[in-house]
């Protein structure tokens, strides 16, 4: 059993927050039943008094229990998966939980936020505690009732007996006397083996409101008064607003205000809009005559930097990658030398191109100011930066700025940026009500955080006996160089280097899904893939290699990974794929990855359909230590896998003068159903270590793995993303 | 301005718009009916999928002045319980992810077996096509609609 001590927490889980009592969520609350709302109904009463035991349980007087999860819900399923972790320690009946999205407290909870694959791992010892320390409140209040010690007691799902007597009380009996009861400064964790929640499959909590059209996401929120409102910003990064035609657009039908906002901050954050400052504003009581009124407008824009463009973009980090500045890097052994005295050297190029996310569910963000107060309602990945930067703009404290989280549909790292909250509030505060601001689709296009444009030379020397004797990879990007230098294959390369090469663009860029990842696994991994071909090597086989010299004599001091972990996931999907048979007319790639702490292998089979490259299946394994919701874990992967394979072969963000020329699903490509796989099959590693993240590491070895089974079914190495564009197929697989 | 009097989910409506206002925004504006999504108002995302005489129609693009008339169906309307057997699949195979998306794909998907009761992977794709998922969840949907079709 582990002891956890508590008294660093105490104080928190015991302080029950005000914002946090019965109902407080947004006017749209409901109860999201861990089963139906019908069958909870059936098996426990709505309470008639609910007792609040600590910040993230709520006991009612029948028993009901309400888990608040903490953390932003993107799609990532935390609002399911965090409340199983603090039920599997609480010890109660899922099909008694309802589940609640708490507020942003930082006095109750710790990071509240949804980015980096995070949210489990981070909080993976605090909801264990939270459930722990509620179990054993209500234990002491059940021992101090009957004037029994506590380990006379036992628990099971949610009732408390006597070990050697007669006596049971439900939690929802003995509730109101665990309020605000003691606890002991350490206090038992269960047993990882003993888990009955964690590692069975539990259902989307919020499923059955999502396919019956309940309203839960920011752009469904509504209040009484409440005012729509939209931006409009320049047309080009480079350009500043002067004027627009204010008086005409006031006068259409439908728009009650227009005006200039400004929300430049005097020391922005990472989080804080870097592009577009002055926005017009367009206030009205519904969308559409907005969307008119936005047509309509005439504005004077001023050059304030340069207007760019794609193929300056790809000079400019080829002219990066020549002029050898690298600002971070690693070298192990004499790579140069090493180069020179191989008996085969292989150098590849990759690039990427910028990509928007487009989440499915435009940025949107509700705001009600008044002289003393913001109140934020919507979707957002940074509740606590929005709340800052909302403070700093209004000049209004900390504690009069309050941010409640809506379902958010999709976030993929562009909801970690705040700028569409803060835009909100300037216009909540400029007309004096409560406004709900709402992009068009082209809005969010075209003021994107776009994930960064890269490119990469590689280059691997073998010796005579084809082993790998060097390695070295220099990569560029606008704005960051996409190179992880401690990450695989350093540590079991003899002759290793990696520089990191930053270089400079007015776009605006930011954490797009696997950030960097993304791009370095595809091209690493294809790479390798190469390299294996020239060694005459089995590609997993080839890797496996390098993990046994990482594991048996790592070169190094600090390398970023487990081999043992890593090969682990390769063994695995090498087993389940059954590599190494041939099925004619199937052609396969293999790639794998570690990021966000976990690992992932995957296998890629494609098939050709009329001439053209189909993927038909894809096998993975997945090593992020404990699986909390097993179900869930494999829609994240499968969702990361499509994801990854859509946007290396289809998408693209091209800029011209400034202006992006995919504003809208017509010209930009996602992945559609036709083009997705049939299949996706997920193995997890059986492990004992604490959960990692889920929402970023099935993506990235998807791009690796789909170009390394495209060159087996076309004998085409793929460079450049789009693959679409390299391969001369836009009509082949569209 | 102008009055318009719209069939949704057999309950007649009557509201002040625009002629040129798309459904969507008078379902979601003028009648809280929250359940069609915005995604791209072009027609190109498949978020605002509505029945219309039981066919599988983009609100985004079909205007008020033009709806009038017409049988029309949101998910709030597609069954009495939410048990619509699309509905039921899609809490069976637990497909949504962020689910967004969702309410579109399972109105396309529900038009889609009512005209064919036992689509071939083909016939899926090719009605699902115009649904985009950016979290990806393609293959749930498609195993959820073969679920679907067997209820």
């Amino acid at each position: 059993m582990t002891k956890i001590r508590t008294h660093y927490n105490r104080r928190s889980f015991l302080k029950v927050s005000a914002a946090a009592g019965g109902g407080m969520l947004i006017g749209f609350s409901w109860f999201t039943g861990c089963t139906s709302d019908k069958k909870i109904k059936e098996k426990v009463a709505i309470p008639n008094e609910w007792f609040e035991i600590n910040g993230y349980i709520k006991i009612g007087d029948t028993g009901m229990v309400t888990i608040y999860s903490p953390n932003p819900e993107i799609g990532q399923n935390v609002r399911t998966s965090m409340p199983m972790i603090i039920a599997e320690e609480l010890d109660v009946d899922w099909n008694n939980v309802v589940v609640e999205q708490a507020p942003l407290n930082t006095g109750i909870y710790q990071n509240q936020f949804a980015g980096g694959s995070l949210s489990i791992r981070l909080s993976w010892n605090a909801l264990r505690m939270a459930g722990a320390t509620g179990r054993r409140m209500l234990l002491e209040a059940a021992a101090k009732e009957w004037g029994v010690a506590v380990s006379d007691l036992s628990v099971t799902k949610g009732i408390i007996s006597e070990k050697n007597g007669e006596r049971t009380v439900d939690y929802g009996a003995i509730a109101s006397k665990a309020v605000g009861i003691e606890i002991p400064d350490e206090i038992d964790l269960k047993d990882i083996n003993s888990f009955e929640l964690i590692g069975t499959s539990k259902r989307n909590v919020e499923g059955e409101n999502i396919v019956t059209g309940k309203p839960m996401y920011g752009l469904d929120f509504k209040r009484e008064g409440m005012q729509f409102a939209m931006i409009q910003h320049p047309p080009a990064f480079g350009m500043k607003l002067k004027d627009f035609n204010e008086e005409e657009i006031k006068a259409m039908p439908g728009v009650k205000d227009a005006f200039i906002i400004d929300i430049a901050l005097e020391d922005p954050s990472w989080s804080d809009e870097k592009g577009f400052l002055q926005l017009i504003a367009i206030v009205g009581d519904s969308t559409w005559p907005l969307m008119k009124a936005k047509k309509a407008i005439r504005a004077n824009w001023e050059l304030i930097s340069e207007l760019e463009n794609s193929e300056m973009h790809n000079r400019i980090l080829e002219t990066a990658l020549a002029s050898g500045k690298a600002q971070g890097s690693r070298k192990d052994g004499d790579p140069d030398m090493a180069f020179s005295k191989a008996a085969k050297v292989i150098e590849r190029t990759y690039s990427s191109p910028f990509l928007p996310h487009n989440t499915m569910e435009p940025m949107n963000f509700f705001a009600n100011v008044t002289d003393t107060s913001a109140e934020l309602i919507g979707p957002t990945q940074t509740p606590e930066a929005l709340e800052g930067s909302v403070s700093k703009l209004l000049g209004l404290p900390l504690e009069d700025v309050t941010v409640n989280m809506t379902r958010i549909g999709g976030g993929f790292g562009r909801r970690l940026y705040v700028h569409f909250g803060v835009e909100a509030a300037a216009i909540s505060k400029k007309i004096g009500a409560p406004v709900k601001l709402i992009y068009t689709r082209e809005d969010d296009m075209t003021q994107g955080t776009y994930r960064p444009a890269y490119q990469s030379v590689y280059k691997a020397g073998l010796d005579e006996n084809n082993n790998l004797i060097a390695f070295s990879v220099k990569g560029a990007g606008l704005p960051e160089g996409p190179v992880f230098p401690n990450r695989f294959p350093a540590g079991a390369v003899e002759n290793y280097s990696a520089e990191k090469i930053d270089a400079k663009t007015n776009i605006t860029t930011g954490a797009w899904r696997a950030p960097r990842s993304h791009f370095t696994a595809g091209a690493e991994q294809a790479f390798l893939d190469e390299v294996a071909e020239l060694a005459g090597k089995d590609p997993i086989d080839f890797r496996l290699e390098l993990f046994d010299r990482a594991i048996n004599n790592p070169i190094g001091e600090k390398n970023d990974y487990e081999p043992e972990r890593y090969a682990g996931v390769l063994k695995l999907v090498k087993e389940k794929s059954n590599w190494g048979e041939s099925i004619p007319g199937v052609y396969r790639g293999v790639a794998a990855y570690f990021c966000h702490h976990s690992y992932v292998a995957e296998v890629i089979d494609v098939v050709m359909v009329d001439e053209k490259p189909k993927v038909k299946k894809v096998w993975c394994a997945v090593d992020c230590g404990i699986v909390i919701n097993p179900d869930a874990a494999k829609n994240m992967i499968q969702g990361g896998v499509i994801d990854g394979i859509g946007h290396a072969m289809y998408s693209q963000l091209t800029f011209n003068n400034g202006e992006p020329n995919e504003i809208n699903f017509d010209r930009y490509q996602l992945i559609r159903h036709a083009q997705a796989p049939e299949d996706i099959e997920v193995f997890f590693v059986d492990s004992s270590v604490d959960p990692t993240g889920l929402g970023e590491p099935g993506l990235p070895p998807a791009v690796g793995a789909l170009a390394n089974a495209i060159y087996q079914a076309t004998g085409q190495r793929l460079y450049k993303q789009p693959f679409m564009n390299n391969m001369q197929l836009q009509e082949l697989v569209g | 301005m102008s009055t318009f009097t719209l069939k949704i989910n057999n309950i007649k409506h009557t509201v002040e718009a625009d002629m040129d206002t798309p459904l969507l925004w008078v379902l979601r504006d003028h009648l809280d009916l929250l359940g069609t999504k915005y995604g791209c108002g072009i027609g190109q995302c498949g978020t605002c999928t509505v029945h219309v005489n039981g066919n599988a129609v983009r609100s985004c693009l079909l205007q008020v002045s033009q709806a009038e008339g017409m049988n029309i169906t949101t998910i709030e309307g597609l069954s009495d319980n939410g048990d619509h057997p699309v509905q039921q699949a899609w809490l069976e195979h637990d497909v949504p992810q962020c689910g967004y998306c969702q309410s579109g794909q399972i109105m396309s998907a529900a038009a889609l077996l009512k005209s064919n009761p036992n689509p071939s992977d083909a016939d899926i794709d090719a009605s699902m096509n115009g649904n985009i998922c950016r979290c990806g969840t393609y293959v749930r949907i498609k195993q959820a609609i073969k679920t679907a079709s067997k209820l």
